[in-house]
């Protein structure tokens, strides 16, 4: 056992190596993320994304004449990881603010953390409205779930030039029925109709009832706000029932999974996405043959918002007069009409992010670009 | 051991802790209340996997009951603060939470501990993935979003001395600490110790010596369900957050690892492998930040295999920390 006091006294001796030797010249940015773990892509592409906006600006002469050091903590996809890590990012490491995370769980977990000792925290994708619910230091870039809903009824109003609608949702899913409301809401003050709102429960295999209740109110457009398990099989019965008009949901239609079950039966139908790599404008363009030339591939819709949360971030470390996280997060709090990669973003006073959604529409295993709509 | 000897190693670490909450950052505090937690959780799963022979692999779903049962109490039941002091009642939540996972110890233990071999770790895998999928799947509990805005306990101020709120769930957690450590050395001091540990070396024998060894064996399990309720509680407290994910298998093979690494048997060798299973994952972070690569579980899992090779007895095997002590002073 002669070797347990020298092993404890490494221990020790690593655990208090302190390598937060913070220069005047640095300011200091932590990030928290899925690097390992069975969310890793999540938490690997927006790392990319943070990386690569701070890059940028460091090469083109930082913040008020300092570099930006990024700190990055894996949280392994563990909420209780992520919470020690944010509170090891804002106590030991003193950083100025907090980029992170995907997941809602693990920004819940972290966010009164944050909170607690008043550094500003901006989550790019965590989408539950919860999240920013928290406190007035949690900001987000990505829009909140419910958007899309009110982005899908302006869409099949103004774009589809449909009149009447109808609604299947999921009535187990908070998500599901937050997107249906906001889609009630937003098609009635455009003058609409919701002919008929039915529901099913998620795990469901057969929707021929639900589906043949609303063939029989005869509506031009269906909104299916779920995920793309269940959507898959409502449009290939729908098919099956000879309804032949276009099916809308949400980024729960997301996935390459979608047209596998789906079939041919889901070509052409539309749902809101974040971000799309089809998009023609120009700095998005940039932005993705930056991408491509630092990482070699293709950025998908969390890098975008990685990158976004860290360009608004810089944004408003810019306009602050002091570098103190008070000053930073008023700034935030005041950013109006920033020109993202994911569309042009202004933050509510509920800290949410205000923004344009794009549209797209199924085709196989690709979604083609249709437009974008703002809020 | 002394008589006194609870009052006073309270009283010491009670004094330890003052230094602690004064001088450590919250960040180390956090690390320390977490130690606390997986100390607890290792002394009690030592009971069963060390001392009384049986492998159990549903510590986790133990911990999630007692974890729920004090995040849902303490936010939908609370007495005013004026009456009774505030840290009673984190004690008096953790009791409880104790008392539901002895119950669902003893509701798991009843018919699995009849049987002899590797059926009680297959049985307390599945339940602790029930559990995590109850929980999953009920939105009283905030479903797989997880359960958040748990209280931690209340700063309190001692002598005009104001201290953080970590010094009152520090007070807690050592309270539980020692309660567990001392009822269950003595407990494997006595006849039911003896009896748990004659499970351990033979059951047949035991048997034959006319120990009823199906309801010593569930003794044993319920007493180990009831510190791995009130572990969950203090995490739960600790965290401020809970969600099912954290309640996994992997939890349970980590205190697994705790007891194995420690020494399956030895009172001491469970505590001090805690202690680094929990402090190395954190210790290893600057390695993370300095090199911006992410090789902290690389380490972590050789420095496991490492030990494990060159101690595979555990570190303390049988023996005790103090016995350690004894023996240089003779050298």
């Amino acid at each position: 056992m002669r070797f347990l006091p020298v092993m404890l006294l490494s221990f020790v001796s690593v655990f208090t190596l302190q390598c937060t030797k913070k220069t005047s010249n640095e300011i200091l940015i932590g990030e928290y993320g899925s690097l390992t773990g069975s969310e890793a892509t999540f938490g690997i592409s927006t790392n990319k994304g943070i990386r690569l906006a701070f890059d940028e600006i460091n090469a083109a002469g930082g913040l008020h004449g300092k570099q930006i050091k990024l700190i990055t903590l894996d949280d392994q996809g563990k909420a209780e990881e992520a919470a020690q890590a944010v509170t090891r990012l804002i106590t030991q490491d003193k950083v100025l603010a907090v980029i992170g995370e995907v997941a809602s769980t693990r920004s819940l977990a972290a966010a009164p953390i944050a909170q607690q000792y008043k550094v500003p925290m901006i989550s790019p994708s965590s989408t539950n409205p919860k999240v920013t619910e928290v406190g007035d230091q949690i900001f987000r870039v990505c829009f909140i779930d419910p958007f899309q809903g009110t982005v899908m009824a302006k869409f099949a109003m103004e774009n589809l030039k449909v009149k009447k609608v109808a609604i299947l949702r999921d009535v187990k899913s908070d998500y599901s029925m937050g997107l249906a409301d906001y889609f009630t809401a937003k098609v009635k003050e455009l003058g609409g109709e919701v002919v008929s709102d039915v529901s099913y429960s998620s795990g469901e295999m057969n929707f021929k009832a639900q589906l043949t209740k609303i063939k029989g109110t005869a509506p031009e457009a269906i909104f299916i706000p779920g995920y793309y398990t269940e959507v898959g099989l409502i449009a290939k019965q729908a098919k099956e029932l000879s309804i032949n008009v276009p099916l809308l949901g949400g980024d729960g239609w997301d996935s390459s999974k979608l047209s596998e079950i789906g079939g041919s039966a889901i070509n052409g139908h539309y749902f809101s996405n974040h971000y799309t790599t089809e998009s023609q404008e120009p700095h998005v363009v940039e932005f993705i043959n930056k991408f491509k030339l630092k990482y070699n591939e293709t950025p998908d819709g969390l890098a975008a918002l990685g990158y976004d949360a860290a360009k608004i971030l810089a944004e408003a470390i810019k306009v602050s007069g002091e570098v103190t996280s008070a000053q930073v997060r008023d700034s935030l709090s005041k950013i109006k009409d920033f020109a993202g990669v994911t569309g042009k973003i202004t933050i509510d006073q509920n800290r949410n992010a205000v923004k344009s959604a794009v549209v797209v529409k199924v085709d196989g295993r690709v979604n083609r670009y249709v437009t974008t709509i703002a809020p | 051991m002394m008589k006194s000897a609870p009052l006073i190693s309270f009283v010491i670490l009670a004094l330890m802790g003052l230094m602690l909450d004064q001088f450590l950052n919250p960040y180390l505090q956090r690390t320390m209340a977490l130690v606390l937690v997986n100390i607890i959780l290792a002394m009690s799963l030592n009971l069963v996997n060390g001392y009384t022979g049986q492998f159990s692999l549903g510590h986790a779903g133990f911990m999630a009951i007692g974890a729920y049962t004090s995040a849902y109490l303490s936010t939908h039941w609370v007495a005013p603060a004026a009456i009774v002091p505030h840290l009673l009642f984190f004690i008096f939540y953790s009791l409880v939470s104790g008392c539901f996972a002895a119950i669902a110890g003893w509701l798991v233990g009843q018919p699995s501990l009849r049987l002899k071999g590797d059926y009680l770790a297959i049985v307390t895998l599945g339940f602790g993935e029930i559990i995590r999928v109850i929980i999953l799947n009920s939105s009283a509990l905030g479903g797989a979003r997880g359960y958040f805005g748990i209280p931690g306990p209340s700063p309190i101020s001692f002598g005009g001395l104001a201290l953080n709120a970590f010094y009152s769930f520090y007070l807690v957690a050592i309270l539980w600490v020692l309660t567990c450590f001392f009822v269950i050395y003595r407990t494997i001091s006595s006849t039911h110790g003896r009896a748990f540990m004659s499970i351990r070396e033979d059951e047949i024998a035991a048997d034959s010596l006319g120990i009823h060894t199906t309801r010593v064996k569930v003794k044993s399990f319920v007493l180990s369900s009831f510190f791995a309720g009130v572990a969950g509680s203090l995490f739960s407290h600790c965290m401020n957050f809970i969600a099912p994910s954290t309640f996994s298998m992997l939890m349970s093979i980590n205190v697994v690892i705790m007891v194995v690494l420690g020494g399956m048997g030895s009172m001491t060798g469970p505590i001090l492998a805690a202690v680094i299973i929990s402090v190395l994952p954190e210790a290893l972070r600057p390695l993370q930040e300095l090199t911006g690569q992410d090789y902290r579980m690389v380490i972590y899992s050789l420095i496991l295999i490492v030990l494990m090779l060159v101690r595979p007895q555990g570190l303390l095997g049988h023996k005790e920390i103090w016995n350690f002590w004894r023996k240089t002073r003779v050298e």
